[in-house]
């Protein structure tokens, strides 16, 4: 219940250890999320059906699974199989969170991709078509562009849904701040306090996250740029 | 006379609905026609054929001598001779006007950036919109954003020109300036096939008028012989009812 400077000065040390991995681990999973979810996103509006069907079964596993089911598969499940005929596999809680964080946020954002890129009003590409300009040109200079601009505020969405959800990856071990705070309150059972106080990191890293997004909205809006 | 687009009995059907019903038509060059005929009649359907943005069902489309119903046939090379200006515009909304018309010369290495920075300046002169370069297409008005879209589809020199219902979605005040600019074009001799409403225009300017409906091409012939002297009955019946 208490806010004393005996508090601040024995949990800061230890969130701020938190807030560290969990950053970390949120912009390089985000990293490859984005990745993974392009390449997932083309599959999907391929005209090739084994692409369409392999991104397809991907997401729908994704989707149809909470996220902590995914962290215990990739850090518990997926390693005893694995031990079956290499015994000496081991896997990290970091990188079983990465990997499941990658792949989470994946599916997600390949959904995000390919509902900005149906977005784009068809004339678009008939225009680019009509001049001349191949199906890959027309997709790269013409479609993909306005597709990025469009599905920017359900990126940022998904970004923040991915950093909130690097708590959950407390369960395989990991020490990102959700579970710092955990350990914390075992021995000190100052609940209040501490809640809060990991609350308020939270908040601020996700904060930061909204500014640089409005920013990014407004230089990339067109009504802005007045140069006529 | 160069024939430059040769159609051989077109058929076109949107799964049950049969849309075309075998159009045959040959546009000469130099040639302005305009299309005219009740809405759902096809004519955007049977322009979109002619630059395959629709596929025909069956026939025949050779333009330039080129039979483009054929799979082998290099569509986007067919393409870059066939310039197209959509009702609703369809300008690239995340660039300038200048950068519009710069895209596909650039991108199709016709030409240099800086060849193509001063074609569209130069293109952008001829539609009247110099001063809106930087502009873009959310900052214009509905007949701007029509001109600069002629702009960017002779960007790429094409030899034939179509235009599907250009004035269409525009307020009557802005009509004048874009017909000014397809007049012109016409003039200098363009080959041009405008599906229009603009009975004024089509009087004025076309060298032949195509009267298209339920599909298939009831009567053709010169401006005079449309307008005044029209012989079918349903030709009658639609010139009485929009002039």
């Amino acid at each position: 219940m208490n806010f004393s400077s005996a508090f601040f000065n024995s949990s800061i040390p230890l969130l701020n250890e938190g807030i560290k991995l969990t950053v970390t681990i949120s912009v390089f999973s985000l990293i490859f999320g984005m990745l993974i979810g392009f390449i997932s996103c083309i599959m999907s509006i391929s005209k090739i059906r084994i692409l369409k069907f392999i991104s397809g079964t991907y997401i729908w596993i994704i989707r149809g699974t909470p996220m902590l089911v995914q962290a215990l598969i990739i850090h518990l499940a997926m390693p005893q199989f694995i031990q079956t005929f290499n015994p000496a596999f081991r896997i990290e809680p970091y990188t079983s969170g990465l990997i499941t964080l990658s792949l989470n946020a994946g599916a997600y954002l390949s959904e995000i991709f390919r509902g900005g890129i149906t977005a784009v009003p068809k004339g678009q590409s008939e225009a680019a078509r009509s001049l001349g300009m191949s199906k890959t040109k027309t997709m790269l200079r013409v479609i993909l562009p306005q597709a990025i601009k469009i599905s920017i505020p359900s990126m940022v969405n998904q970004f923040i849904i991915t950093i909130k959800d690097t708590s959950i990856l407390s369960v395989i071990g990991l020490a990102e701040i959700a579970n710092r705070a955990k350990q914390y309150v075992g021995s000190t059972y100052n609940y209040f306090a501490t809640y809060v106080l990991v609350a308020i990191y939270y908040l601020v890293v996700i904060s930061i996250l909204m500014v640089v997004s409005r920013w990014l909205e407004k230089k990339l809006s067109y009504e802005h740029k007045d140069r006529s | 006379m160069n024939t430059k687009i040769e159609v051989k009995i077109l058929h076109k059907n949107f799964k049950k609905l049969e849309v075309l019903k075998g159009i045959n038509l040959s546009i000469n060059e130099g040639e302005v026609v305009c299309v005219i005929g009740p809405s759902g009649s096809g004519k955007s359907t049977m322009l979109r054929c002619l630059n395959r943005l629709e596929e025909p069902t069956s026939g025949e489309i050779i333009v330039d001598g080129v039979d483009i119903t054929k799979k082998k046939t290099n569509l986007n090379k067919v393409r870059e001779n066939v310039g197209m200006v959509f009702q609703s515009f369809n300008l690239f909304s995340h660039l300038t006007a200048e950068k519009n018309i710069m895209l596909a010369p650039v991108e199709l290495k016709k030409m240099s950036k800086a060849e193509a920075k001063e074609r569209a300046a130069e293109l952008l002169k001829m539609v009247g919109l110099e001063e809106k370069a930087n502009s873009f297409p959310s900052q214009l008005s509905g007949g701007q954003q029509q001109r600069v879209a002629i702009a960017r589809a002779l960007a790429m020199k094409p030899d034939i020109m179509l235009f599907d219902e250009p004035t269409s979605a525009l307020d009557p005040e802005m009509v004048g300036e874009v017909l000014a600019v397809m007049k012109q074009l016409a003039k200098d001799g363009m080959t041009m096939v405008v599906v229009t409403h603009e009975m004024g225009f089509a009087r004025e300017v076309a060298d032949r008028v195509v009267f298209m409906d339920e599909g298939v091409v009831l009567e053709e012939g010169t401006p005079d012989e449309i307008f005044s002297n029209p012989k079918h009955p349903r030709t009658i019946d639609f010139l009485n009812k929009v002039l």
